[in-house]
């Protein structure tokens, strides 16, 4: 036996050679299980998701080991660090620009909130910008907390409804932040 | 610390400039004095030549809004061999401040004066390029004039009853 | 007249314009440069920087000095304690506190690790972008570790927010000690492996040697401080040109190079890591004979109490009120203070008129000033080499931008 730990099957009806599932939690549990990162670092927080890929971290082990640089490719936008207000317009171009599903985590109070930069060129948080998903605390944050929230967002990926992203809630979300 | 005094500077500069240059000063030794926006290039050909600081250490500007002439460009020159620095003030109006750009005597005041002008607005003439460095390029004020506010004026999100203002 | 358009072509020259920037993944950060290209060849490029512009200089003229502290760690997070260091020193300097020779040989402890943290991370970046990544492994362990004797000393990793306006906020305890004492005799090895790794490998030689020289000349010209300049042969290093926190009682060289190639830059910052640690080494022996237990200067005035004296005790009390509601005096002065940061002179311009908080700070941010020469120096420059030209220049966001 190797060390090796497998995702949980969700629940089911099991029989001799058959499983039987529902269709959403199949999904759910393989988006949830690679999510590949997009970094979008800008400061501080950056340096901390170095050392959160980094060996003594290592996120790779929660199955997000290859950082997608090009947007296209990823599921996942972490945004960390300050976003001037020269920088919105690239992050929200950033954000379009990712394929649905896709999912956002703000990591620190800068993403978050603006944190101690409360001043004319520091925009106020991500969310004026883009919809977030999972807001991680700290200034910044530790990589356990980096990591954590990247657990966060993985239980909202494994519950997520298939058809979330044709809802009309989903649509006025998009349209509340002028994003078809 | 440095091979050549304060004083032999003040005797050297004053020597060549007579009253062009005044108000000299040495908070926590830092040799500083006052010129004006006419001698100025002379004063750093000179400094940078004559005087062997050859090493422009850095060009940012402040603003007095009560003074007579309020806005400041401040210059920072260091001579690596005396191991002397030496700061040079110059004053300027308010409304379109205009001083000569240090740039054809140090290729390095390039960024140092785009920023200057970026936050006070001191037109450098003669700067190759002098755009706004780190703010966005539509912004009409200069964010480091006294009268301009920290905080976004425009924010939506914050109460002031819950700052206790 | 009938000719087909791809001869018509020919004598023009076809060049392309690429969009290097803010997002891309090798420039380490958010800078731009919309650089004109000839094939592989650069002719030209502009930089655009202020991306992450967030107004330092503006907050500073709105706090108080202790609460600047947490500003300027968050300007090179990569070596924020030395940051943290100069401004404490500069605070001091304009208020003329002495602070004990113990503090200073703490603080020239904290600053070489510092050092040492930022100059890792260079190199080891510079050797992610020439196709090796192992070592950038290897030296970002050792980097965890300098993260733990911080957090064993102000309990954060890397907005460290370490010390206070005339000393520490508390004692170095054992465990930090033990912890320095081990890191110090680890990481000569670990440094060795690395250099092992990269000093002598042909493709990291080839990939490095002759790229982006740059003569002293030039360099002074552009205002360039730090491993970068010493790597053009200019000996010129504020720790040792004008010594701050007791650095005149080190015995330590100061690594130069001869062609300012990104090759010598490795190699002064490599050798500046040895260089650190034999510092750290010094200091350790000099505090020992030192008296135990001082951490700070006797400044009732600046320096807050401990609270359990504060709720005991009358005087105590006051100070602390006087100190938080910014009721104590400072001169009517300006300073200029600059200490050697990771990637050069550190310089603050305070101007005080005497409030509780500065009339105005300038930060001389050596990224800034550094990083001005670099659409210059790229052009005719294959783009591969500007890759590594950048991450050799070591331009951190936070302090280019202020």
């Amino acid at each position: 036996m190797s060390d090796i730990k497998l995702a949980e099957a969700p629940p089911g009806i099991e029989g001799s050679g058959f499983f039987a599932t529902s269709f959403d939690k199949v999904v759910g549990l393989a988006r949830a299980n690679s999510l590949w990162p997009l970094p979008f670092a800008t400061s501080c927080c950056g340096i901390e998701f170095m050392a959160t890929m980094g060996a003594h971290y290592d996120l790779a082990r929660f199955g997000s080991e290859r950082p997608s640089f090009s947007p296209r490719q990823a599921d996942m936008l972490l945004v960390m660090g300050t976003i001037a207000k020269k920088m919105a317009p690239v992050l929200r171009q950033v954000y379009i620009q990712m394929a649905e599903p896709r999912w956002v985590i703000a990591v620190g109070a800068c993403a978050t909130s603006g944190g101690i930069f409360d001043s004319y060129s520091v925009l106020q948080g991500i969310d004026e910008v883009i919809p977030v998903d999972v807001y991680v605390p700290g200034c910044p944050p530790r990589p356990e907390a980096i990591l954590s929230g990247v657990l966060r967002l993985q239980d909202l990926v494994r519950n997520e409804p298939m058809r979330r992203r044709n809802s009309d809630e989903y649509k006025e979300l998009l349209n509340k932040y002028g994003i078809q | 610390m440095g091979k050549i005094s304060n004083q032999e500077l003040i005797q050297k500069i004053s020597s060549r400039f007579a009253d062009r240059v005044f108000a000299f000063s040495e908070p926590t030794g830092l040799l500083t004095f006052e010129t004006s926006k006419e001698e100025i290039i002379e004063v750093l050909t000179f400094l940078k030549n004559d005087l062997d600081f050859n090493f422009l250490t850095d060009i940012t500007g402040i603003h007095y809004p009560e003074q007579e002439l309020p806005i400041g460009v401040i210059y920072h020159l260091h001579s690596f061999r005396q191991n002397v620095r030496v700061r040079i003030k110059v004053f300027l109006e308010e409304q379109q401040p205009t001083i000569p750009t240090a740039f054809n005597l140090w290729r390095g005041a390039d960024w140092m004066e785009r920023e200057t002008y970026d936050f006070f607005g001191v037109q450098f003439e003669g700067h190759p390029d002098l755009r706004r460095i780190l703010n966005m390029d539509d912004m009409v004020a200069f964010p480091m004039r006294k009268e301009f506010p920290l905080e976004d004026p425009n924010r939506v999100d914050k109460k002031d009853f819950f700052f206790g203002r | 007249m009938n000719e087909p358009a791809i001869i018509k072509n020919l004598d023009r020259k076809e060049t392309t314009t690429l969009n290097l920037g803010p997002t891309h993944p090798s420039t380490h950060g958010v800078f731009q440069n919309v650089l004109e290209m000839d094939g592989e060849r650069i002719v030209s490029g502009v930089s655009t920087i202020g991306y992450i512009h967030r107004a330092f200089e503006k907050i500073a003229e709105h706090r108080p000095f202790y609460q600047i502290t947490p500003l300027t760690d968050r300007m090179n997070y990569c070596s924020s304690p030395i940051n943290n260091m100069g401004w404490h020193m500069t605070v001091e300097k304009m208020l003329g506190i002495q602070t004990p020779k113990r503090v200073d040989y703490m603080r020239v402890i904290i600053m070489e690790l510092a050092r040492i943290s930022d100059h890792l991370v260079c190199n080891g970046i510079l050797g992610v972008d020439t196709g090796a990544y192992s070592g950038f492994l290897y030296l970002m362990e050792k980097r965890e570790h300098i993260y733990e004797i911080y957090e064993e000393i102000c309990g954060a990793r890397l907005t460290t927010n370490i010390g206070r306006v005339g000393g520490f906020e508390r004692d170095f305890n054992d465990i930090a000690f033990a912890k320095i004492k081990k890191f110090v005799k680890d990481y000569v090895p670990v440094l060795k492996e690395f250099e092992d790794l990269f000093t002598r490998s042909r493709i990291f030689m080839d990939r490095t040697i002759g790229v982006a020289a740059v003569d002293a000349q030039t360099a002074l010209d552009y205002s360039w401080t730090g491993p970068i300049l010493r790597a053009c042969g200019v000996d010129y290093d504020v720790r040792a040109n004008e010594p701050y926190s007791s650095y005149e009682d080190f015995d330590f060289d100061i690594p130069v190079g001869t062609t300012g190639d990104v090759y010598d830059r490795y190699m002064v910052r490599n050798e500046e890591m040895y260089q650190s640690i034999r510092i750290i080494e010094q200091a350790l022996d000099k505090i020992e004979k030192e008296p135990k237990g001082v951490f700070h200067a006797d400044v009732p005035d600046i320096y807050l109490p401990p609270k359990e004296e504060v709720y005991n005790n009358m005087e105590a009390l006051i100070y602390h009120f006087k100190i938080v509601m910014g009721e104590v005096d400072s001169p009517k002065t300006e300073v200029y203070h600059c200490v050697e940061g990771g990637n050069g002179e550190l310089g603050f311009y305070l101007v005080n008129d005497g409030g509780r908080t500065p009339y105005r700070l300038h930060f001389r941010r050596p990224s800034f000033i550094n990083y001005q020469m670099y659409a210059h120096m790229s052009s005719g420059m294959l783009l591969s080499d500007a890759i590594i030209n950048l991450s050799s220049l070591n331009v951190i966001a936070g302090e280019l931008d202020a």
